[in-house]
């Protein structure tokens, strides 16, 4: 197993709720409202993001949007790479996605792999107006044709970089988005 | 469910698993639950992998909800069953087995009539083996559904009195559940005409009690067996009227068991034998959910089953 150090903060968590509260106006204007939006945060990380975009978006526009959980281990192209299988954990979509405009939200943006299936997932469960995407971090380094609608910050890294993103509520606590070095 | 790593490639029995294991079993089922309810109820999981559905003996139940399962995790399944193959043709175990083997298939699912054939069948096959009931010893899967329906209804297992009653000596569900039950840490009552008991049953670990009234006092699960009609069970009592009389499960015998108590059946019934119709369509009974989990129950151990033996190619 490769061993990974702390290089540096990007941002602490007084910078990531401003990053967020600015992606949650940019949503709610791209969308032209919040009519039919949904937010689905992609597990782990996506999910207390997407819960601060409702939260913010409730306090802004007044409006509740649902917000659902997916998980897309069932959909991950490397099952058959990696032993053993990971944890399955529900996916929980309170409402038909069926002519929403729903945002997947997740905390760093790579390969797109993660997104390509959640993509796919979510398309089991209907079918949306419209997928976009949201991502607190996009750290480059693409493997698919999968942009960001909506980023927090753009970070320049390296493939030995990683992007650590730790939430409160899926952290112990610890809300700050680190970089770090994988070494082998 | 924190660091722990499903290890096994067969699932062959429930002796073998600890109690880790078994919760994680359960745990993983919850997530397949969800699937059953989309629009699209199959996943991508275990695309292009081969699972092939072994039965040397008829079960179209177990069977379906094995094809079900590996047909929405986008398996591709093909099945071998007695009839109408090389099965009875005379072919040796060993024969159909190499066969398979050859078909480089990646899990087997296997029914067989004598106890641990599954068991022969992992130590020459490179694929992962399931076993679908072998005689009267395993029949993993059922134990792992039937705990997994006590749990959704209960919210836990531990604790819970849990009476089996019927024809315990030719059950193959019987030793699964009490090793699964017991595992889990309920309190295990069996019970059966005198007839219908193994020898010794204490050696499955279970209280033993000699009456339907003993069994269910204050149970808050009851499971019953079914009287298998087709085979040597004829012999065992006198008249299926008076094994109901004795055995079969009314409402009024409900009266003694706890007040939210659930009454479970492995299947095919026989209504007015070992259970009446009142109790097997009545409030108590979640016989069909038992059904729609086994579902979800195979589609986690197939799914954990088909990671380890993929990994340990390239390992």
């Amino acid at each position: 197993m490769s061993h990974l150090t702390v290089k540096r903060t990007l941002f602490e968590a007084r910078q990531m709720a401003r990053m967020m509260r600015r992606m949650a106006a940019e949503i709610v204007e791209r969308a032209g409202g919040t009519e039919t939006l949904m937010l689905v945060g992609v597990r782990t990380r996506g999910v207390p993001l997407a819960d601060f975009v409702a939260a913010e978006i409730a306090r802004t526009e007044g409006a509740d949007l649902p917000v659902g959980v997916l998980d897309i281990t069932l959909y991950r192209d490397d099952l058959s790479t990696i032993a053993p299988q990971p944890v399955v954990k529900e996916s929980v979509l309170p409402v038909a996605i069926d002519d929403k405009i729903v945002v997947l939200c997740d905390d760093v943006l790579y390969s797109g792999r993660t997104i390509r299936a959640a993509m796919d997932a979510l398309m089991d469960y209907g079918r949306p107006k419209a997928i976009r995407l949201a991502v607190l971090i996009d750290r480059g380094h693409r493997e698919l044709p999968i942009h960001a609608d909506c980023v927090g910050e753009k970070v320049q890294t390296t493939d030995t970089e990683v992007i650590k993103v730790s939430y409160a509520a899926t952290d112990d606590g610890r809300e700050i988005v680190e970089l770090l070095e994988r070494e082998a | 469910m924190s660091g722990f790593r499903w290890q096994r490639g067969d699932l062959l029995g429930v002796a073998e698993l600890s109690t880790e294991e078994i919760v994680h079993v359960l745990d993983t089922a919850e997530s397949f639950v969800e699937v059953a309810a989309r629009p699209i109820k199959k996943v991508p999981t275990l695309r292009g992998k081969t699972v092939i559905n072994l039965f040397f003996e008829a079960s179209t139940r177990t069977r379906s909800s094995f094809e079900i399962a590996e047909k929405r995790l986008s398996a591709d399944n093909v099945n071998f069953s007695t009839s109408g193959s090389s099965l009875s043709k005379g072919e040796t175990l060993l024969d159909t087995t190499r066969n398979l083997e050859a078909m480089a298939p990646d899990l087997v699912v296997i029914r067989h009539a004598h106890p641990r054939v599954p068991h022969g069948l992992a130590e020459r096959v490179g694929a992962g083996v399931v076993n679908a009931g072998d005689g009267a010893h395993e029949h993993p899967t059922q134990a792992l559904l039937d705990a997994f329906t006590i749990r959704r209804h209960k919210g836990r297992v531990e604790g819970l009195r849990v009476a089996i009653v019927g024809d315990v000596a030719h059950s193959r569900v019987v030793r699964s559940n009490v090793l699964c039950l017991r595992k889990l840490g309920a309190e295990v009552t069996i019970a059966g005409p005198r007839t219908m008991m193994p020898e010794q049953p204490e050696a499955l670990g279970a209280r033993v009690a000699w009456s339907l009234e003993e069994a269910i006092s204050g149970a808050d699960v009851i499971m019953m067996l079914r009287v298998q009609l087709e085979r040597q069970a004829r012999a065992s009592f006198p008249s299926e009227r008076e094994y109901f009389e004795f055995f079969g499960l009314t409402a009024g015998r409900l009266q003694a068991a706890a007040d939210d108590v659930i009454i479970m059946h492995p299947g095919p019934m026989n209504r007015g034998i070992e259970i009446a119709s009142e109790v097997a369509d009545g409030p108590w009974s979640v016989i069909l959910e038992q059904v729609a989990n086994g579902v979800a129950v195979r589609m986690a151990v197939l799914y954990l089953l088909a990671g380890v033996k993929s990994g340990e190619g390239s390992a």
